[in-house]
């Protein structure tokens, strides 16, 4: 009850004038700068945070978690419309998004993605209200070794995304873990993989880079040969009364995907050095190998665009849970709001909760006001990214390039990722040509540099012993439950085979 | 009488003041955003400190133009100080700085960088050591924590941010000093070091005061053993490892170096910049907080001290290869 009292003070905390302006400014701001293809939240926070000074820093956190969530919600929206994503976190939202919009059913892509976002955002709040000190002391106990066995899970669930070529999926793992693996060496500290000698590989292959490339620069090639150019981007009709029934088409279609995705991605965002880039990964796969018809998803499933989306607004609350309890970033975003954290004077880490009451539980107040707002400004911006999509494909291609190259410059500012997205993009083109399927790719880029020093972590913990996967409490059942995953398709082929030979004879 | 003539020394005394403001303040003055490169990837110490920086000159209106961080931490810095050797605007662009800044030349000689060769400008603070465990180990000292390590007979599990890095090079001193035997396992930052202490995935670690103080305040964590030169104001009960009786102390630089070849005119100017941000309010109740300690130096003695600590870390490099 004293929790309910406490929230009951933060959330009157949030809708004080000035806070409540501040969320509806933020929500907006961020809305935009998550739809910017590169620009994600942490960028928003980064360079929004000096200006922070000139409110007190219970309303200047309030103000950066709004840009935190708005980003959220808004990077689905150039994933969708125009096939970049918008954001990191927002990748697996192209992978339905965009055909749900080239079959002309982009508002209810839109409508998916805004309703499934406020559901996760709801249910990772009420968790984190409910539980945060019992899942701070979660979080510390997952080592090396449970966090490589959760990779491992990842991937696992991966391994069917790709459709039925399990080969083929394989390769684009693999050619994804060899991107992962430039730059430098953790473990030695030595530069490794440094390609041809260019100084611009020193900073590894930023996945935006690859994500950008292939989708953005990739579909766009794809659209011009497969279309000749001819087409514009189909009718997009909006009427309040379609936006009603796409409602109720997301509610149905979508509920098994925002449900994973909400529970999911805020377990994957507690998790310190996860985030919410994987968890809305995980979501994906996962709703995809439940599903009764996986073979919809990447085909325009709403099913499809519910799960990320639900779950990297219920990672990013998730990620806040460390940052707050343990004083611990999540995500790279709350390792930058710790850092205003110290400039504004307070000290982060594990008494923050109780020598800092009342910022601890204003911020959370928020986190229910931030989410409502976004719901609002969401569904009020759709009709105008409609309006968007039905500009003829002549000015919408040059548009998509032009983002799609800012987009990759920003994430690091080198012009050298310029020309390496540019060759992924056309990679990208001649590799789905041969149905290469590039989603595992993508992912692989995302969860290689996670998975990589944890396998030689652990490794080095055991002195080389691969048993400490399995003898671990917590390790042990995912690292289980992963081979068992990885190993299923191969169980399916061997069945199948057997029955045909049954049938044959 | 009185009232003219101190009226008049006022006067004077301001048109002096004006004089010297106007030619230091107006002879260079950035005349676009700075670029404001820091060593290492968002998030981590050195992070933390640039926007520190960044965030007290913005709140001061202390610069015509902003302070832009970019982030450039790959290949332990060589990424930041490429960037810095060959920009074609020297004037603009400054580094935030770590120990790597002599380190990784040393590492990766390919690289071909020089950092004698860089502009000194403001040497912020440095950044002591101090030896970490878990409370549950119920190690209370350093010799106890030598017996605890010297029983587990290379089970021991220390924690660190990579082969080469600051905290490696003591941890280096302490293997080959007590010849001890234990597990290096490597991590991406200081912070996820402290984390995976707290959370007793390792035994123990050696960390900033600043990346450890949540867990050290929640009780989680206890210092044994401070490698500064003097015992840290914040942690007046903890011994250095010169009261021990083996002379060592090792620190992390934080200062801002200009790039090589940027004019007199923009070092005077950045030197100038920084020494204010120095005596903010704001810096130096930073400096209190995070256990930083001052060293501070003019750009002459900051160069000298470059050699000293390139010659030092050499030596400490090949300790560390043998």
């Amino acid at each position: 009850m004293e929790i309910l009292g406490l929230l009951g003070s933060g959330l009157l905390e949030a809708i004080e004038p000035l806070n409540l302006a501040l969320i509806f400014i933020g929500v907006t701001v961020g809305l935009w700068i998550g739809a910017m293809p590169g620009l994600g939240s942490v960028n928003g926070v980064a360079i929004l945070l000096p200006i922070t000074f000139l409110v007190p820093p219970g309303s200047a956190i309030i103000f950066l978690a709004a840009i935190y969530y708005g980003a959220m919600y808004g990077g689905a929206i150039s994933s969708i419309t125009l096939g970049i994503p918008g954001a990191s976190t927002a990748v697996a939202t192209t992978f339905d998004g965009r055909p749900l919009a080239l079959q002309g059913r982009a508002s209810l892509a839109l409508v998916t993605a805004a309703l499934a976002s406020f559901v996760g955002g709801t249910v990772s709040v009420l968790l984190f209200t409910g539980f945060a000190p019992a899942l701070a002391s979660v979080a510390l106990s997952f080592g090396p070794p449970e966090i490589f066995a959760l990779m491992l899970l990842a991937f696992a669930t991966f391994v069917g995304l790709g459709g039925d070529d399990i080969p083929k999926t394989i390769l684009s793992i693999c050619l994804g873990l060899v991107l992962a693996a430039v730059g430098y060496d953790e473990v030695s500290g030595a530069p490794r993989l440094i390609l041809f000698d260019i100084s611009g590989f020193l900073h590894g292959i930023n996945f935006l880079v690859l994500a950008i490339g292939v989708y953005g620069i990739g579909e766009m090639l794809w659209t011009i040969d497969s279309t000749r150019g001819s087409i514009t981007m189909s009718e997009a009709k909006l009427t309040v009364k379609g936006m009603v029934s796409d409602a109720k088409e997301a509610t149905r279609r979508g509920w098994k995907g925002t449900t994973i995705g909400s529970l999911l991605g805020f377990f994957v965002g507690v998790l310190p050095a996860a985030g919410a880039t994987p968890g809305s990964l995980m979501a994906y796969g996962v709703t995809k190998m439940v599903s009764r018809n996986p073979r919809e998803f990447g085909q325009g499933h709403p099913g499809g665009v519910a799960a990320p989306e639900a779950a990297n607004n219920s990672a990013s609350t998730g990620s806040m849970l460390p940052m707050i309890t343990l004083g611990i970033p999540g995500s790279p975003t709350t390792a930058i709001l710790l850092g205003g954290m110290v400039i504004w004077g307070l000290t982060p880490g594990p008494r923050l909760f109780v020598d800092e009451s009342e910022f601890v539980w204003g911020l959370i107040g928020s986190f229910y006001v931030s989410n409502f707002a976004a719901l609002v400004i969401n569904l009020a911006f759709i009709p105008l990214f409609i309006w968007m999509l039905r500009m003829p494909f002549t000015i919408l291609a040059p548009m998509i390039f032009v983002l799609s190259v800012v987009g990759g410059y920003a994430a690091v500012r080198d012009m050298h990722d310029i020309w390496l997205m540019v060759v992924f993009g056309i990679s990208a083109f001649f590799l789905r040509k041969f149905d290469y399927p590039l989603a595992p790719a993508v992912l692989a880029i995302v969860l290689g540099p996670i998975a990589e020093p944890t396998l030689r972590q652990s490794l080095l913990l055991s002195s080389g012993d691969p048993m400490i996967f399995l003898n671990r409490p917590v390790a042990g059942p995912i690292t289980v439950i992963a081979v068992i995953l990885i190993l299923l398709p191969l169980f399916k082929v061997i069945r199948n085979k057997m029955r045909g030979q049954k049938m044959a004879a | 009488m009185t009232f003219t003539r101190r009226f008049v020394m006022a006067a004077s005394a301001a048109a002096i003041g004006l004089a010297s403001f106007g030619a230091t303040a107006f002879a260079w003055e950035p005349v676009k955003p700075v670029d404001f490169v820091i060593m290492a990837g968002a998030g981590g110490g050195a992070d933390q400190i640039a926007r520190f920086i960044q965030s007290t000159a913005e709140k001061n209106k202390l610069t015509s133009r902003p302070l832009v961080p970019n982030n450039k931490g790959g290949g332990s810095g060589a990424e930041a100080l490429i960037h810095l050797n060959k920009t074609n605007d020297p004037d603009h662009t400054i580094l935030v700085t770590l120990n790597s800044f002599f380190t990784t030349p040393l590492r990766q000689e390919n690289l071909g960088i020089d950092v004698m060769t860089f502009t000194p400008v403001a040497m912020m603070g440095v950044d002591p050591f101090v030896l970490w465990v878990h409370k549950d180990t119920g190690i209370t000292s350093f010799e106890q924590w030598l017996d605890a390590v010297k029983a587990k007979d290379g089970e021991w599990v220390m924690g660190g941010t990579g082969t080469g890095q600051e905290d490696s090079l003591v941890t280096t001193f302490l293997k080959q000093t007590f010849g001890l035997k234990m597990k290096y396992i490597p991590y991406k930052g200081g912070g996820d070091v402290a984390k995976d202490l707290a959370g007793q995935q390792i035994n123990s670690s050696v960390n900033n005061p600043s990346e450890a103080k949540g867990f050290y305040a929640s009780g989680d964590v206890v210092p044994l053993v401070a490698f500064s030169d003097e015992r840290l104001p914040a942690f007046p009960d903890v011994p250095t490892i010169k009261e021990k009786g083996y002379d060592f102390s090792y620190y992390n630089q934080r200062a801002v170096v200009g790039a090589p070849g940027q004019s007199a005119e923009a070092a005077a100017y950045y030197q100038e910049l920084f020494e204010t941000i120095y005596n903010t309010p704001e810096w130096q109740g930073y400096m209190e907080s995070e256990s930083l300690a001052p060293l501070w130096m003019n750009p002459d003695e900051q160069k000298a001290y470059w050699q000293l600590q390139i010659d030092r870390h050499k030596e400490l490099l090949a300790k560390m290869d043998q």
